[in-house]
């Protein structure tokens, strides 16, 4: 086996060395009927080229959206990750790293976290971002617990434009700990109303939980929102699932909001079928030592030298134990790399251009739709993704443009399952990566359909 | 002036109704370098064995219980803003939050000097 | 270009002392300095070569930002050489023996990176119609299998992120369940070891639970008299590590699963140390009713300086029905994926994340699966055990092993080998990046007094473990001759010496801040 050193005369000598007869004597405090004689019913070892057959046999089997005009969004969206990117995060040092819990020998890793954290802080408007969480959904339910202990309160109000998926992870968690969740109901076929949270919020409310652009695609102002819960004692939670869209769109900080929960994917990351992404989360400095996850800070060494190390551990599991900010402990290293890399290449001018440039592109698709028979954009306004209401229902059209190739939106019944209301409206997205070509291509595909 | 101790490793200096709370030396030295401490706000009611306030060192985070009831008068704003200045002295500035007692008996129960040093002396 | 040698004198020449590392840029060889990107950027400056367009802030809702966001200007190049240089301060398994103990540092193998970038499975929308995902739904569905085959288990959660994310689900799904008996009030307490990884208790405690610890024997097992005596109507399960975070494998398990069992409480296993028994031990087997996998350890996924991870969960028959959405169903129809409460047919206890979980670590971890079979995976759990137990054995007499006996896939030792030496497990740790070695995990388990533990993996050859055992070796005759002032030194020949946590968690600076104008600070 290609990955195992040992020569059989290498393991007879290591067996002598320690004293055992058989690898069997090892196991020894093994209730022996527990103690497996055979292998488990599974194949055999296999080389590399059948490896890669393998995967090449479950990959033919699906349509990848480099193979389709592809409108795909609701939380994931489809980026041009340039080349260096992905070929840094795989140089060995970074990727086969560690925690970095030496920092003497982890400098690499610790001084990028202090780079995204601060990449983070730039881009959401906040003072201080964490290492990263798992994904936007835990970032959103770590946000609420965190709200919950700052205040001593145990109640949130989430606007019903929140992803699907971040409402039930929220509420998951806020079950396990008796936190009291408020989630109006929304609808996408008229404007957005922002204020229509404010009445939900009293004073035993720990935080708002806004998503802008929410999950239909309207731009929500958070400022009113922010003012209200401000007002009853309650902090504001901001959530974007298109960290993209702050390169056009004013950041929550500057809107007055107290965290930001976000998905960061957008920037350096592949779809990969929903995960590894990379959950971000900023906040104020005075609720610095409520927030959960690792954060690198900076410091020097005995010579006088800048360094970074890992700082505020006192937060953590490892040390706090029952009494922890959060249970989490590992997290989205390499995603917060390429996250960092990305944003790194991009810089001021790249991210602004790229945040118009998906715009642009959504501003011309609408149009294009609205001017079908069948189609009508409900959406005042969008960043890169709007809300369509069909002659039929969505998930027959999704069916019968999948056909052709197309992979033209995501029916909301498919996040919505019980709002037969929605059974039309569909959920577009376009980026950078679309041509006129797909848009053509969409739009031909529709006309047939409907 | 009085003084007595905790198990938990904590000093009470009573001055009439208003009993000092602050932690030990020994207390000091397992923690290392303190980094972070949180103190009360005054005017919290607190019950003896109460969570009072937070002592974290890099590698370490403790909670500082009051070691008897009554009504926090004051906490100790300097040791919050520069953690290094708390102090095992009993006399000294280093301490954490005041307490005016509402049962004075509960001291009874309590360590004096010579009984927390073979306390300590048994611990290690 | 031809290497110009002639006239030049091609071997070294003068003393052979070093030359003060004093440099004037800062760089020292090999070993760059390098500022942060936001001390090395220009405006008008970029990486990237997209198109100036202008927009209207008609459909922008009014939320045009006003400011610059503050990212500084990079060329490729830059960027580049900026991210290799701070690689090189990095040490990885790629670049040495990394025997960080309950990590499990094994070897990460790159055709699993390749197969994970194929177009058709990294390139792949988590809401795409099930018809186009046939075969995403069928590699999770075969992961599922693997899983559950040598957990000999009959169901597994896939969604978790993590270990410590599988845990919460672990501990959710016995809530549910409890809820479900209509004793999720009553039974409230939960039963930790006091040698548990830190996220045991803080996961009770996520779940609503209190925790209660459970102490060790001298033997670093569970004391099981303990344990039975805590036991009681209004405990919710144990919470137990096996094998256990000492290195050990707990000989109790069997009568551990029956007791709480008897009691009506669940049985939650980590398994963070499943590299041991992989292929010779089915947790099924030892009675268990749920165990995450940590995918990124037992099964070889890139740590990635702290992640991404996996932690799928394996679910007995009584926790099975809570497991959470979404999951894999295959039937007459093909594989589609149930991603609501609302579509399901069992009773799951909720959503972990959003999406299907950690696809890409799903494809990594399936590849090192099939690479190895049935029949590698147990010769990889052997290995790992064989090379934990020669360390073991060359080391015991000079160093302090805790525990007598056989060890699983890692070996715990204390500081009493250090007693009078004036080094501490930190120094001794230090000391072992000069020689070239990742240190082992230091401080953990908390049970024993300066504890290093140590896991080799089986992906060491003897002469590693025999370079390793050598130097061990030597620097504990250092110690023990008296040579601590070099370990309080230690290390000197990395890219940063020891650095000031104290100074870092007083006063935290988490960013960088732009420098404040010369006229402005000057008032």
């Amino acid at each position: 086996m290609r990955y195992l050193p040992h020569t059989p005369e290498d393991r007879q000598a290591m067996l002598k060395s320690i004293g055992a007869k058989a690898v069997e004597d090892m196991y020894c405090d093994v209730p022996s009927q527990a103690l497996l004689e055979n292998p488990v019913d599974l194949p055999s070892y296999i080389g590399e080229m059948e490896v890669e057959k393998t995967f090449t046999d479950f990959a033919t089997k699906n349509l990848a959206p480099s193979c389709a005009p592809t409108f795909l969004g609701a939380g994931a969206y489809r980026h041009h990750v340039p080349s260096t990117v992905d070929y840094m995060v795989q140089r060995g040092e970074f990727l086969t790293a560690y925690t970095p819990y030496q920092p003497e020998v982890s400098q690499g890793t610790l001084q990028y976290l202090y780079e995204f954290q601060t990449q983070v802080a730039l881009m959401t408007g906040m003072e201080v971002s964490n290492a990263s969480m798992y994904d936007g959904a835990t970032s959103t339910a770590e946000a609420v617990m965190m709200a919950c202990r700052a205040t001593r309160k145990n109640r949130a109000v989430l606007a019903g434009g929140l992803h699907p998926h971040y409402f039930d992870v929220t509420a998951t968690s806020a079950h396990s700990l008796d936190i009291e969740l408020v989630h109006p109901d929304s609808d996408p076929t008229r404007p957005a109303e922002p204020a229509s949270v404010n009445d939900l919020i009293d004073d035993k409310t720990a935080c708002v939980v806004v998503q802008t652009p929410d999950v239909f695609g309207r731009i929500i102002d958070l400022r009113p929102i922010a003012e209200a819960a401000h007002a009853k004692g309650a902090l504001l939670v901001a959530v974007t699932t298109e960290i993209i869209s702050l390169g056009l769109l004013e950041a929550p900080g500057n809107q007055g909001a107290d965290i930001v929960a976000a998905e960061g994917q957008s920037i350096g990351n592949a779809l990969s079928y929903g995960g590894p992404y990379v959950g971000l989360f900023a906040t104020r400095s005075k609720l610095v030592r409520q927030m959960p996850g690792r954060v690198a800070g900076e410091t020097t060494d005995v010579e006088g030298e800048r360094g970074w190390v890992l700082t505020l551990s006192t937060r953590e599991q490892h040390i706090r134990r029952e009494k922890a900010t959060s249970n989490i402990c590992t997290n989205s290293g390499l995603c917060a790399l390429a996250f960092t890399i990305h944003a790194s290449l991009l810089g001021e001018e790249g991210l602004s251009r790229l945040a118009r440039l998906n715009h642009a592109n959504a501003c011309k698709l609408a149009d294009q739709l609205d001017a079908l028979d069948g189609v009508e954009v409900m959406n005042d306004s969008f960043f890169n993704e709007f809300t369509v209401k069909l002659s039929k229902p969505a998930e027959e059209v999704v069916e019968a443009l999948a056909d052709k190739h197309i992979l033209g939106g995501v029916p909301l019944t498919r996040l919505f399952p019980t709002r037969d209301d929605f059974a039309n409206l569909m959920l577009i997205a376009i980026t950078e990566t679309n041509s006129d070509t797909d848009i053509d291509a969409l739009v031909a595909g529709l006309k047939e359909v409907l | 002036m009085s003084v007595k101790y905790t198990n938990d490793h904590e000093w009470i200096s009573i001055d009439g109704d208003i009993a000092t709370v602050g932690v030990t030396d020994y207390a000091l030295q397992q923690l290392g370098d303190l980094v972070f401490v949180e103190v009360p706000e005054a005017g919290r009611v607190v019950s003896k064995g109460d969570e009072a306030a937070v002592v974290e060192s890099v590698k370490a985070a403790s909670e500082v219980y009051a070691p008897i009831s009554g009504e926090v008068a004051e906490g100790n704003s300097a040791v919050a803003d520069d953690p290094a200045t708390v102090s095992g002295d009993t006399s000294g500035n280093g301490w954490f939050f005041k307490i005016k007692m509402s049962d004075a008996s509960e001291l009874d129960s309590l360590m004096d000097d010579a009984g927390y040093k073979a306390y300590v002396d048994g611990l290690e | 270009m031809a290497d110009q040698s002639q006239g030049r004198i091609n071997v070294p020449v003068g003393g052979s002392q070093a030359p003060s590392t004093k440099t004037i840029s800062g760089s020292k060889g090999l070993d760059f300095a390098e500022p942060l990107i936001f001390e090395m950027g220009e405006d008008g400056r970029t990486g990237v070569d997209l198109p100036d367009i202008t927009v209207s802030d008609d459909r922008l809702g009014g939320m045009r930002r006003k400011d610059a966001v503050g990212l500084p200007g990079l060329s490729e190049p830059q960027v580049v050489r900026h991210y290799t240089r701070l690689s090189q301060k990095n040490y990885g398994i790629d670049s040495g023996f990394y025997p960080l103990g309950s990590c499990t540092m094994k070897h990460n193998p790159r055709v699993n990176e390749k197969v994970a970038r194929m177009h058709g499975l990294g390139d792949l929308h988590p809401l795409q119609p099930n018809s186009t995902v046939q075969g995403a739904l069928e590699l999770i569905d075969t992961l599922a299998h693997w899983i559950k085959t040598l957990c000999g288990m009959p169901a597994v959660a896939m969604s978790p992120a993590a270990g410590a994310h599988g845990e919460l689900c672990g501990m959710m799904a016995i809530k549910a369940a409890l809820e479900d008996r209509g004793e999720a009030d009553t039974r409230r307490r939960v039963l930790v070891p006091e040698s548990a990884h830190g996220t045991n208790p803080a996961t009770a405690a996520a779940c609503g639970f209190s925790v209660d610890s459970i102490p060790a024997t001298e033997r670093g097992r569970v004391d099981i008299e303990a344990f039975k005596a805590k036991l009681g109507d209004d405990v919710a399960g144990i919470m137990l590590t096996n094998p256990n975070t000492c290195g050990l494998f707990e000989n109790d398990v069997i009568e551990i699963a029956d007791a709480i069992h008897e009691a009506g409480g669940y049985f939650y296993c980590d398994g963070a140390n499943f590299n041991a028994i992989v292929g010779r031990v089915r947790p099924g087997d030892l009675g268990i009713d749920c165990m995450h996998l940590n995918l990124h350890k037992t099964f070889s996924t890139p740590h990635g300086g702290g992640g991404p991870g996996a932690g799928p969960v394996v679910l007995s028959e009584a926790l099975a029905p809570f497991a959470p959405v979404p999951y894999v169903v295959h039937d007459a129809d093909g594989y589609r994926m149930v991603e609501h409460m609302a579509d399901s047919d069992a009773k799951p206890f909720g959503r972990l994340k959003g999406y299907h979980g950690q696809m890409g670590v799903f494809i990594r971890a399936l590849a090192f699966m099939i690479s190895h079979g049935a029949d590698g995976l147990r010769q990889a759990s052997t290995d790992a055990v064989l090379n934990a137990n020669y360390l073991r054995a060359e080391l015991e007499d000079i160093m302090s092993v805790s525990f007598d006996g056989m060890c699983m896939h890692e070996v715990l030792f204390d500081d009493a080998f250090l007693k009078d030496t004036g080094v501490t497990t930190l120094d001794f740790a230090k000391a072992m990046i000069d020689e070239g070695f990742h240190p082992m995990t230091m401080y953990f388990p908390l049970v024993v007094h300066g504890a290093l533990l140590m896991e080799p993996t089986e992906s060491e050859s003897k002469e590693t473990l025999d370079l390793y055992i050598e130097t061990l070796r030597g620097l504990t005759a250092r110690a023990k001759a008296g040579e601590a002032d070099a370990f309080k030194n230690a290390p000197v020949l990395t890219p940063r010496r020891r650095l000031d946590e104290t100074a870092a968690a007083r006063k935290p600076v988490l960013r960088w801040t732009p420098p404040e104008p010369e006229a402005q600070a000057a008032e």
